[in-house]
């Protein structure tokens, strides 16, 4: 008990920082989700592009220390442009080699699954044959500076760029969605695609703009996780992947916020389940939560709030 | 660019078309053929089944490992649990995600009773697939009211549980598994039926029967009336639910059978292999038989079969493409699903399901174009 | 327009189908050469990961094993072939890879090389009366089945785990150590030994946890040793997850000793973890440093000249498992149980240490080294023995 009292601000600032990365990976599941009704299972690789796209343009600039001042500003934006661009192209390409031709066929939900377990084999053999299957270091981009504390946390710089950046992110797509021409465009397909159709909405065109979107917030949680964590690898994708549909689900797949309520709920559940039980069972508490949410709550935290709930 | 994939799926089509037309010919000459044609037919499998692990066959089908074990794992085993998912997915439409659970179950059944309990093989068979199917109903009671995609995740977590669990008690050992399990008793003297160490025949054949009973099972329940309530609410849950189908029940019974039978094939697996360990139990297994299922032709039984065997069968072919089987692995799984969406040989009431939308904005692609069956859609 | 996107779209396609069949052609020409190849020599064989996500150690003991086969050949009379079975270090592949050792009629294997996929295969070995030389699987449990077939030339988990914890609490001064572990066999079952010589040694646990070695974030694990007060870290399990815990470690300011095992024994945990994270990090394994010795640098310059790269993790243990069978070979014994009595009754001089086996298959004595992370490489620091006095 004394030790949890201890852990208990490094837990909710741990939990929070983790919590925004997943919040940012289940955005794309719950975008694709609302518009589609499909899971994307190749959303964990479009993930792990983004990061190999920051990491080469990080080697691309020959940093390998820290930058101060103004070179840092142009850095971060140089490799949150690149893993936001890669990872946009890699989400789009996917949906149009591994799910379109299936959408123009009516397949059904199961086929779109196994195409993309397909398509996700594929670019993770792509990048272990090229780059090898050890972990890749990243060069350190953000000196980790202590800045204040919260009781017995410590909030390091590092650790708030990771909180504020996907809030922003966050903050950015909620406005599009709900503010532009086009987001209503996502809101009106979500809702009802045979109506919005007739009322002159283009399907194909809302449907590639989903994808880039998702994509867009995974390659930013992409940059932020390199410049978190400065590894990755060919399959680094895979966890984070499966925790971010997990937040999605949690919250309430097909709602943009309950994804962020589920992403930084389960970042939370993670650091207190390991504080309190070991660190061993967290994946089985975590687990256990998502199981009784959704006793309570079939569709998760939120519910499906982009369009009614339906199978 | 919505032009080319709308095309290449087009011309692709009409030159794979012949050979799926002889696919679609053949079946149709099957279902017309007298009796004793079909029963023939079966006979003929079962021969070909029985004379598989010959070296003649082996030494083409395997040469770069030993065809007699594969035959038993990967490829009878797969078969088997591919038999038992098509059950939950082909044909009562739910996606199991964590089906690796049963497989781990029906093992450290086997493992646990056999190793500590001193329990004969043929003891702990029931008791193996009774737990599983248990286990099956535990899981399915609360969370089967769900719908599909939130089952899926659901699913897959407990499939991760399991092998959690069994990662962090005692009882099974932990991460070290546990070792020195029992083979099943030996019939007689005859070689097939000795269960060693050494001939990985007698598990085949024993595997090999229980693919025999539970195809036999499976097609008898389906033609049932469970098997109807199945289709029903695979097409439409809430018109089978209004229409009186107790669509609850059915969703279990789906799952406590299907359950059972991965257990089933667990309980035989732990007993071949000795020694067993949470390693052998991975989510890229429940990944594996789901793809398995679908490729085959999800709901129908010859397509699965074929789908995991083929499955289980060329990454060792290939042995010698070492590094590239999983990315060719992975295109492939791509390029047939858009070009053969159904999987090879798909279930004849699938086909009418496939001409219809699915709902939400999926149905409703710019260019649409429904095609009949059978017809070549022009260049 | 049309039939320039089929062609550019089907020509990647057919390349593939090409090349699978080419491969295909390819691979079944070579096992068949093998085979023919055969009888006129005596097959032995490497058991071990070649390819997959674990396949570093496999291919620097099969390095080992290559050079020692290429060096015997190049004088003996009755040649000796080398078989490979890739395990891809899965337990699940390990059965038909030993039914494959049986078919193809080896005499002994080298391996296999993990504890894990050893479980699976050596009772097959065994049954068939194959020898099997491990030269990594340190897993204690293995020499407790009274296979009388199987060879360990390394100290086991039971000599590495108690050495670790003396270095830790003798040489490092610690008294309160957090002991972390990864939760594969190997890894929790060499922090589970560290746990139970801690006490008899006057340190006490200060926390124990396992992590997952596929999560990316052990930040819960991290507060739970900074809020132990540990004064040193033991971690069992391998250097991927290792290189990401000590990062955390540090940059949560955590300065203490990190000291890990042979798993963790590689240049890939230090850039992983980056250099000035690595300070203050350790790892012990039952490998000796051969690059003092003269038969030591004869092996690491022919080695160097036949792969290009410096010997790593496990190599010279690789090329001395191969010399004991090849040294039986030599001496005439060309069946396996001839090899087995052999290897059994005789003492052999290794580049790495002496070597000779007890009635278990254990080797007998076997110390246990030290080594330091400095620079981008880990340095010996020598025998545990001989730095705690």
């Amino acid at each position: 008990m004394h030790n949890l009292i201890i852990q208990f601000w490094p837990s909710v600032i741990d939990g929070t920082t983790t919590g925004a990365i997943y919040a940012l990976m289940a955005l794309g599941y719950t975008l694709v989700y609302g518009v589609l009704r499909l899971i994307n299972f190749a959303h964990s690789e479009v993930f792990m592009v983004g990061t190999f796209a920051s990491l080469f343009t990080l080697h691309a600039l020959g940093i390998t220390h820290a930058p101060g001042g103004i070179a840092a500003i142009g850095v971060f934006i140089l490799i949150t442009l690149a893993a936001m661009a890669a990872s946009g192209l890699v989400a789009v390409g996917v949906e149009r080699v591994a799910y379109r031709p299936l959408r123009k066929r009516n397949s059904t939900s199961l086929a779109n699954l196994i195409s993309a377990i397909g398509m996700s084999f594929f670019l993770q053999e792509v990048f272990a044959l090229r780059y090898g299957r050890d972990l890749i270091p990243f060069p350190r981009v953000l000196q980790k500076n202590v800045l204040f504390h919260i009781g017995t946390g410590v909030v390091r710089s590092d650790k708030l760029l990771v909180v504020v950046g996907a809030l922003v992110m966050m903050f950015i797509l909620d406005r599009f969605v709900n503010g532009t021409r086009l987001g209503r465009g996502i809101r009106a397909v979500a809702q009802d695609p045979s109506t919005a159709m007739l009322m002159g909405v283009n399907i194909d065109r809302v449907i590639t703009l989903t994808f880039l979107l998702g994509g867009i917030m995974a390659g930013a949680a992409a940059m932020l996780y390199g410049t978190f964590y400065e590894v990755t690898q060919y399959n680094i994708g895979f966890v984070i992947g499966i925790k971010g549909f997990t937040a999605a689900v949690l919250g309430g797949i097909g709602n943009i916020r309950g994804a962020l309520i589920g992403g930084f709920a389960l970042g939370l559940i993670e650091t207190f389940g390991g504080a309190i039980f070991h660190a061993q069972w967290v994946d089985v508490v975590a687990f256990s939560v998502l199981v009784l949410v959704l006793l309570v709550r079939p569709t998760g935290i939120l519910g499906e709030n982009l369009q009614r709930a339906r199978a | 660019m919505a032009m080319t994939a709308k095309r290449i799926t087009q011309v692709t089509d009409s030159a794979l078309a012949p050979l799926f037309k002889s696919l679609h010919s053949l079946r149709t000459m099957w279902q017309r053929a007298p009796k004793w044609a079909r029963a023939t037919g079966y006979l003929f499998v079962i021969v070909l089944a029985v004379l598989a692990p010959a070296q003649s066959i082996g030494n083409f089908m395997a040469p770069q490992s030993d065809w007699r074990t594969i035959l038993f794992y990967p490829i009878g085993s797969y078969i088997l649990l591919a038999l038992g998912l098509n059950v939950v997915v082909g044909l009562a439409g739910m996606l199991d995600l964590g089906y690796v659970a049963f497989f781990a179950i029906g093992g450290y059944s086997m493992a646990v009773l056999g190793v500590n309990y001193h329990w004969s093989f043929w003891e702990i068979l029931p008791v193996g697939i009774a737990a599983a199917a248990l286990s099956g109903v535990l899981l399915g009671a609360p969370t089967l009211r769900l719908r599909g995609d939130y089952l899926a995740i659901v699913t897959l977590g407990f499939g991760e549980i399991i092998q959690r669990v069994a990662n962090n008690l005692t009882i099974t050992g932990g991460p070290t598994g546990i070792s020195g399990i029992p083979h099943p008793p030996s019939v007689g003297t005859l070689s097939v039926l000795s269960y060693g160490v050494l001939d990985a025949r007698p598990y085949y054949y024993l595997e090999l029967a229980m693919i025999v009973l539970v195809i036999f099972f499976t097609t008898r329940l389906e033609k049932s009336r469970v098997g109807r309530g199945w289709v029903a609410l695979r097409e439409d849950e809430d018109a089978a639910e209004l229409m009186g189908v107790p669509t609850f029940t059915f969703k279990i019974w789906a799952f406590a059978i299907g359950a059972s039978v991965g257990g089933l094939s667990g309980v035989v697996y732990a007993a071949k292999v000795i020694a067993i360990t949470p390693e052998n139990y991975p989510l890229l297994l429940s990944v594996l038989i789901l793809v398995c299922v679908v490729l085959g032709g999800s709901g129908n039984r010859i397509g699965v079969i074929l789908g995991a065997f083929l499955v289980a069968w060329l990454p060792e072919r290939f042995r010698g493409l070492a590094n590239y089987r999983i990315l060719i692995f992975g295109a492939i799984l791509v390029a047939m699903m858009v070009f053969r969406p159904g999987g090879i040989i798909p279930a004849a009431r699938r086909k009418a399901e496939l001409l219809e939308g699915r709902g939400g904005g999926a149905h409703l692609g710019g260019e649409v174009d429904i095609e009949q069956p059978g017809s070549t859609p022009e260049v | 327009m049309s039939k320039s996107h089929v062609r550019r779209i089907t020509f990647p396609s057919l390349l593939a189908v090409g090349g699978l069949l080419a491969a295909a052609c390819g691979s079944s020409s070579s096992s068949s050469s093998a085979t023919t190849a055969a009888p006129a020599s005596v097959p032995i064989g490497f058991f071990g990961a070649l390819t997959g996500p674990n396949a570093q150690l496999g291919i620097n003991i099969d390095n080992g094993v290559k050079l020692a086969v290429s060096q015997y050949n190049a004088t003996a009379s009755a040649k000796v072939s080398l078989v490979n079975l890739d395990s891809q270090g899965d337990p699940a592949q390990a059965p038909q890879l030993a039914q494959k050792a049986i078919t193809d009629k080896l005499v002994a294997v080298v391996g296999p090389a993990f504890s894990g996929e050893s479980l699976a295969a050596d009772p097959i070995l065994e049954q068939a009366g194959i020898v099997s030389v491990t030269p990594s699987a340190t897993n204690p449990a293995l020499a407790t089945h009274g296979w009388k077939f199987w060879h360990r030339i390394v100290g086991n988990d039971n000599a590495q785990g108690p050495a670790a914890a003396q270095f830790i609490v003798k040489k490092l001064g610690a008294t309160k150590v957090a002991v972390i572990d990864d939760q594969s066999a190997y890894g929790q079952g060499i922090a589970n030994i560290v746990r139970q010589a801690l006490p008899g040694l006057g340190a006490s646990i200060a926390t124990s946890q396992s992590i997952d070695p596929t999560a990316p974030d052990y930040s819960s694990t991290v507060n739970a040793i900074m809020a132990s007060g540990a004064t040193a870290v033991f971690y069992g399990g391998y250097y991927d997850a290792a290189g990401r815990l000590l990062k955390q470690l540090r940059d949560a300011g955590y300065k203490a000793p990190f000291v890990s095992d042979d798993g963790s024994l590689d240049p890939k945990l230090i850039s992983t973890a980056g250099q000035a994270e690595s300070a203050n990090t350790y790892a012990t394994c039952a490998c000796g440093d051969v690059s003092g010795t003269t038969a030591g640098k004869a092996f690491t310059s022919a080695y160097q000249a036949m792969f290009n790269t410096a010997p790593g993790t496990y190599s010279a243990e690789g090329y001395d498992a191969a010399g004991v069978i090849l040294a039986a070979i030599k001496a005439g014994q060309t069946t396996s149980a001839g090899i087995n009595t052999y290897i059994g009754s005789h003492t052999f001089d290794g580049i790495t240490k002496k070597i000779s086996f007890t009635s278990t298959g254990d080797i007998n004595g076997g110390g246990i080294y030290v080594y330091q992370a400095s620079g981008t490489a880990f340095t010996s620091l020598g025998l545990v023995s001989n730095l705690v006095g």
